[in-house]
């Protein structure tokens, strides 16, 4: 049984490892860099009160890639609660951004600072636009 | 057990007071100056106000842990440490202003007011009467902070709900709208009765315009009007990064003070002000291009102020114990930028501006500093890594002069001895 697991675990490394490369965490962090840390500031940590960090999020590390995906490509100005703080300025939208600027750039802030989550491929954006 | 447990904690406290008062409770001010911490964790501490009797009142953003939302604050022993602190409300919000025997407070839509005694408590936490109610309040530049005149009105900001009036918020390459509509019930000072219930907008008046969102106010009692200070709009390198680097947006536009009289415009959303070229430029949303100027019916500021620095409280200092050169001068509360980044932010501290009669008389300094924690000249990189961040001012019956931070919920208290 844990060696199908550790199976199934390497597998899922190795197709990330083909589908999300160095190169495009390179380039996530670039379009961070150009259109993300004005708000969300160098460290991911966000403006208390203002702009959500994005550094120790439950929601940036969490599953609900629809959302996300939903959030960076077409802006938020809902007031958000989030780990017992609230949030409210408005958050630029990015309708230029491809599904793999999506994935390139949710890749870079969920790995990024203390964040220790999955990368995102393009077809994982994809599927998470179809879902909803 | 217990005895030697409270003998401890007593020797806790003498240390850390003492501490606290050498190193002026981390605070940087000029020669003569002391500063104590009044009080620390009391929750988001936006703006404060202190009765003749020099009981503070401080307003909080949210409910804190004790789930209080406006905060009673006195130093029985004149220590220069609150050593009796109570609270009630659940609402949050920002403004807070003590006339005589009444106390104003505000939620992001609502102005309040409570009842004091003789000795300055709230008779009735339960039911304060509704002086103005319905403002409104997005998620943008929702607070409201309150000043009040000598005859008895009571002036509120109702920030624009919005950076610079795009037909879509922050959304590059969208245009301004034409006119604004927004002016027509934000992004301005509106004047109410200070006394009449229930009031709402139609009771009101839109007293001046073109203000992008104030969060610091004050009524000057020498020239009998109203100052305020504006937080300038953002991103102009986000949007347009062809006219704009991020070096220039880190400078522009300026933060801004006025004087303000009835009907006046300030000039948001279609100008900014250049403080290099020290004139009123047209908004790249509405067909700037960093050169074109604009605002020819609009006032310009009394004092502008470097970027993005976040004003959230003026005080004209009116009181005897500090040095003449004070005396009428404005305080500034710089609540600390973001929109400076990639490079470092700014702000973090409170500032000072000479007056003579009436005008300004000599250029800004900064007066208190420190309060980020940062030591040395370091600049804040990251707003979160700040440790306090100066919300409110208020000055008290001596003269002293307290400063709020909505961070930790800190009050500095700043004296002057020679
Ligand atoms: C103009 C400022 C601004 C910019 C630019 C900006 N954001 Fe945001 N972002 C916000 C604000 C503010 C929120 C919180 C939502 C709210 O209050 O409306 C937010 C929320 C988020 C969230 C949700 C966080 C959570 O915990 O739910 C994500 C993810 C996010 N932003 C990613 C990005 C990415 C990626 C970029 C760059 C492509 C970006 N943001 C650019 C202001 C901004």
């Amino acid at each position: 049984m844990n060696y199908i697991k550790i199976l199934i675990g390497s597998f899922l490394i190795l197709g990330f490892a083909v589908n999300v490369t160095a190169q495009d965490l390179a380039k996530g962090k670039k379009i961070y860099e150009t259109r993300c840390l004005v708000c969300h500031q160098a460290d991911g940590g966000g403006v208390p009160n203002m702009n959500a960090p994005l550094d120790g999020s439950s929601n940036v590390v969490g599953n609900d890639l629809a959302r996300l995906v939903r959030i960076i490509k077409g802006g938020y100005s809902e007031k958000i609660a989030l780990d017992g703080m609230y949030y409210s300025n408005a958050m630029t939208a990015n309708p230029d951004f491809k599904d793999a600027d999506i994935a390139n750039v949710l890749s870079y802030i969920r790995t990024s600072w203390s964040n220790k989550a999955t990368v995102v491929t393009e077809a994982q954006v994809i599927a998470a636009k179809n879902k909803k | 057990m217990k005895n030697v447990k409270i003998f401890l904690v007593f020797v806790f406290a003498a240390i850390t007071l003492a501490s606290n008062a050498q190193n002026n409770a981390g605070l940087k001010l000029p020669a003569g100056f002391k500063a104590t911490l009044f009080a620390d964790t009391i929750g988001s501490a936006r703006h404060i106000a202190i009765t003749p009797n020099g009981v503070l009142f401080a307003k909080l953003m949210y409910p804190n842990k004790a789930g209080k939302s406006i905060i009673r604050l006195e130093d029985k022993n004149k220590d220069g440490v609150a050593d009796n602190i109570t609270g009630w409300g659940k609402y949050g919000g920002t403004g807070i202003f003590v006339k005589g025997k009444s106390l104003y407070a505000t939620s992001d839509n609502d102005i309040y007011l409570y009842q004091l005694n003789e000795k300055d408590e709230v008779i009735d936490t339960a039911k304060p009467k509704t002086i103005v109610k319905g403002l409104l309040a997005k998620n943008q530049h929702a607070s409201k902070s309150i000043t009040l005149d000598g005859q008895g009105n009571i002036y509120v900001n109702i920030g624009a709900y919005s950076n610079a009036c795009q037909e879509k918020d922050r959304m590059p390459g969208s245009k301004g709208m034409m006119p604004c509509p927004i002016l027509d019930s934000a992004g301005g000072i509106w004047k109410f009765d200070g006394i009449k219930e229930n009031q709402v907008y139609g009771d009101g008046k839109r007293y001046a315009t073109g203000l992008r969102n104030v969060v610091g106010l004050d009524w000057n009692k020498q020239t009998n009007s109203l100052f305020v200070m504006q937080h300038g709009r953002d991103q102009l390198n986000s949007f347009y990064p062809t006219l704009y680097t991020d070096a220039q947006n880190a400078e522009l536009p300026a933060e801004t003070m006025y004087e303000l009289h009835e009907g006046d415009n300030a000039g948001w959303p279609y100008v900014y002000f250049d403080p290099y070229q020290k004139k009123k430029m047209l908004s790249p949303e509405y067909g700037g291009d960093g050169k074109k100027e604009g605002g020819e019916n609009a006032i310009n500021p009394t004092v502008f102020f470097p970027a993005h620095m976040a004003p959230n409280a003026l005080l004209f200092y009116t009181g005897n114990q500090f040095p003449e050169k004070y005396k009428n001068g404005a305080f500034i509360a710089f609540h600390g930028s973001w929109n400076r980044a990639p490079l470092p932010q700014e702000g973090y501290f409170v500032a000072f501006v000479p007056f003579k009669d009436g005008k300004p008389n000599g250029e800004w300094e900064i007066f208190a500093n420190g309060f980020s924690g940062l030591t040395g000249d370091e600049k804040v990189k990251n707003p979160r890594n700040a440790k306090a961040r100066p919300c409110g001012l208020a000055q008290g019956p001596d003269g002293s002069l307290y400063v709020s931070d909505d961070n930790k919920g800190s009050i500095f208290k700043i004296s002057y001895s020679k």
